[in-house]
């Protein structure tokens, strides 16, 4: 099972790139940012505000199973061309991760594969690093976390 | 053709990852790695080849014996950066792809 998701993060810069290509024909994985309710399933968040164009707003929000709020997040959009680009900015609200500038590129490999190409440029070279460790923070693979509890008493 | 190993297809095994929780406490060679598995041993093989080849593991000749050691330098640099971030993308990728392989089914 290899990662489909390539990051590239150099040092002591403020900005990563993500890129994956998709089985998927162009129209779909555009659709996939487009549409609140898709946006919802894949990001496993609610979506409360999407305005899928110029200018237009954006806020994401997660409750858990009592009600409360645990993450919170918005952003607003700055250019909007559908099967192209969307170039939006995103905050996680009460965190100090600061604001996020993302360039999404939408490509066209063949008439049903494409490709997604995401710049993040954070405010600065500690933000990113910030947030690069921040899964890593809630413990997403138990046999990684483990992995690592090795490695740090090696080390 | 040589494929080019890349560390998260290493890590991603759940054979290689338990491959590297036992050499991480003590060396030893292929023999006793393979010992651990059912798995067969050409199998075990090809994935201590697969962490070698990302230097995850290293290889110590000792007398007529090669030992495994584990990289802990290899592994933390990819465990403290860019792995958990680049799952958690790549999990929410997939999912997206599986909603819209299923949209277009049933279009």
């Amino acid at each position: 099972m290899e990662q489909r998701t390539k990051i590239n993060a150099e040092d002591g810069k403020q900005e990563l790139m993500v890129s994956r290509e998709f089985e998927l024909p162009l129209e779909l994985l555009f659709k996939a940012y487009v549409e609140p309710d898709i946006v919802e399933q894949w990001m496993g968040t609610k979506v409360l505000t999407l305005e899928s164009k110029k200018h237009g707003s954006y806020q994401f929000e997660t409750t858990d199973g009592q009600g409360n709020v645990v993450f919170k997040a918005n952003g607003v959009i700055h250019e909007f061309s559908p099967n192209q680009k969307i170039t939006r900015t995103f905050e996680m609200e009460n965190t100090p991760f600061g604001v996020q500038l993302e360039l999404l590129k939408f490509k066209k490999l063949t008439d049903d594969t494409s490709k997604l190409n995401m710049h993040v440029i954070y405010e600065s070279v500690a933000h990113r690093d910030q947030v690069l460790r921040l899964p890593f923070a809630q413990g997403i693979n138990m046999a990684h976390n483990r992995l690592q509890d090795i490695v740090s008493k090696l080390t | 053709m040589k494929l080019r190993r890349d560390v998260f297809q290493a890590i991603a095994d759940p054979t290689r990852r338990a491959i590297l929780l036992l050499v991480a406490s003590q060396s030893m060679t292929a023999g006793v790695i393979a010992a651990h598995f059912d798995t067969a041993r050409p199998t075990i093989s090809k994935h201590i080849q697969i962490l070698k080849e990302c230097d995850l593991l290293r290889q110590e000749q000792s007398g007529r014996e090669i030992y495994y050691r584990f990289n802990p330098n290899k592994m933390k640099e990819i465990a403290e950066w860019l792995m958990p971030f680049a799952k958690m993308w790549d999990d929410r990728f997939n999912k997206l792809e599986t909603i819209m392989k299923k949209y277009k089914s049933t279009k």
